[in-house]
């Protein structure tokens, strides 16, 4: 680190600035990233609506039934829309940004980007297809 | 004692994708065309036979843990920045993990004790 | 065109004042005239005392990085024009102390960039009489990317972590260590590797991406990190491996 604290009587002040809590609103870039950063959240809530219906559904049909009914109610209905929202931010961030870490060669040449993302918004579809067979088939 | 980190972004990184690919589906439709009735929800008999599959709980059990992870991991890290709370550190990192750890541990129980 | 543009200069005589403030100066209006061209037209002209770093004006060098309108931008690639009808801010790079004006102390840099031992080191040094090292297209390429940093620092500007927490190693020296990381002719990846493992550094960074963005000779210093993340997340379980080498 710079010197900081010792000043002879001719060494210059130097001015550092501190950085403002609202430093994310700055820009578009800090406002994306905040925003993205946020789906967690909202992955969190997901994880937590899955152990809830598992829960529901062990402890037999009356619990599960009301499970069900609360889906029903608008706060439920509003929350989980928004909360499709942050997902589908979550997961089209994600597939863009695992190429930059996920460095693939093939004949020595690097797989491009638009490939790895590709692959996953494939795998994605595949296997949103194959849930929703199992789910809607039994 | 080798630094955790590498083995906590592991974590955040296979529940993030964990997350991608499946929440949206299981959100869609548990969450909205199953309530709001667009489709007939499977019955409870259904639901109760698929989830006593042992592939299907191993399944419940990854798709609930490590999403937890991922939002421990993130959502530490967003703490930090956005609120730059760096000065409770340790403290928010204890927490989160922790909640994930306990959401963790219900999931599990639940998953191994299905009747 | 208009016949000029005004320019708002941070300045700050630290044997005057304890804050900066902003100064403004009119300054005529060329087309081909970028924020360099009119920091040196305020200096020979207009205002003698405006203190400011620059050097080769074609953006190979590294030196002229200022806030621009709240950007991290080399002054001498930013063109006039892009800013009308202005005023253009110009203020020194954010997040490192400013001595005076538009200069700012990069001595952190400089520190950090050391840390990763910038060079190639192998354990046995090629003799001469081997002649030299030999690198083919698609090896060059590996690291090619990553060798095109100027040492600008914009990348510093831009990085929120960077400037929340300035014990954070940074993206340009990241990107530079893997510049030698993945370099066929080096055998030190192992070593950068644990040292970018310490506490502040890659894994405080949180992909904000911003530094790429910035970056004007296309490093990707966010890639860079993203990938050690990687190298280094699948070298933490090698110990799981009966034969890991850890």
């Amino acid at each position: 680190m710079s010197p900081g604290t010792q000043y002879t009587p001719y060494h210059p002040k130097w001015y550092r600035s501190r950085m403002s809590v609202w430093w994310w609103l700055q820009n578009r870039s800090y406002v994306y990233f905040v925003l993205r950063e946020l789906t967690s959240v909202f992955v969190g809530l997901c994880a937590l609506l899955l152990l809830w219906h598992l829960r529901a559904l062990v402890q037999g049909p009356e619990a599960h039934a009301h499970f069900l009914a609360q889906m029903r109610r608008p706060f439920f209905v509003a929350l989980n829309g928004v909360g499709l929202l942050f997902i589908l931010f979550h997961t089209i961030t994600w597939f863009n940004l695992t190429p930059k870490a996920m460095v693939v060669r093939l004949g020595g040449k690097r797989v491009p980007d638009w490939t790895i993302a590709g692959l996953h918004y494939i795998a994605w579809v595949l296997l949103s297809v194959a849930v929703a067979v199992v789910l809607l088939r039994g | 004692m080798r630094p955790i980190t590498p083995f906590l972004w592991t974590l955040f990184g296979a529940g993030g994708t964990i997350a991608a690919l499946l929440f949206p589906v299981h959100l869609v439709l548990s969450g909205l065309v199953f309530p709001l009735g667009a489709l007939e929800a499977p019955s409870y008999d259904v639901l109760y036979a698929l989830v006593r599959h042992p592939v299907t709980r191993l399944y419940l059990l990854v798709v609930i843990t490590l999403p937890l992870f991922h939002w421990a991991h993130r959502f530490r890290y967003t703490l930090y920045d956005v609120l730059q709370l760096k000065h409770l550190y340790r403290l928010i990192a204890v927490l989160c993990y922790s909640a994930a750890l306990l959401g963790s541990a219900v999931a599990a129980y639940t998953v191994w004790r299905i009747p | 065109m208009p016949p000029s543009v005004t320019l708002a200069v941070t300045r700050y005589r630290p044997e005057q004042e304890s804050e900066p403030s902003l100064q403004t100066y009119e300054v005529p209006f060329r087309k081909d005239w970028v924020v360099l061209d009119a920091l040196n037209y305020i200096k020979d002209n207009l205002d003698g005392s405006l203190s400011f770093r620059w050097s080769c004006r074609m953006g190979v060098c590294g030196s002229c990085g200022m806030m621009v309108n709240g950007s991290p931008k080399l002054t001498c690639a930013a063109f006039l024009s892009d800013f009308l009808p202005g005023p253009v801010r110009v203020e020194p790079l954010q997040h490192f102390p400013v001595i005076r004006d538009l200069v700012g102390d990069i001595t952190d840099f400089m520190q950090k960039l050391k840390r990763v031992k910038p060079w190639i080191i192998r354990e046995q040094e090629k003799p001469l009489v081997e002649g030299e090292y030999l690198q083919t297209p698609d090896q060059l390429e590996m690291y090619k990317q990553f060798s095109m940093c100027i040492n600008c620092m914009l990348c510093y500007s831009a990085c929120p972590v960077y400037g929340l927490e300035q014990s954070f190693i940074g993206p340009a020296v990241i990107a530079l260590a893997q510049r030698y990381n993945l370099d066929s002719r080096d055998e030190a990846a192992r070593e950068r590797l644990e040292i970018l493992s310490e506490h502040d550094g890659m894994w405080q960074c949180t992909f904000v991406g911003e530094c790429s963005k910035v970056c004007p000779k296309n490093v990707d210093p966010a890639g860079a990190i993203q990938q050690l993340k990687l190298v280094g997340a699948v070298d933490w379980f090698k110990f799981l491996l009966p034969w890991g080498t850890r």
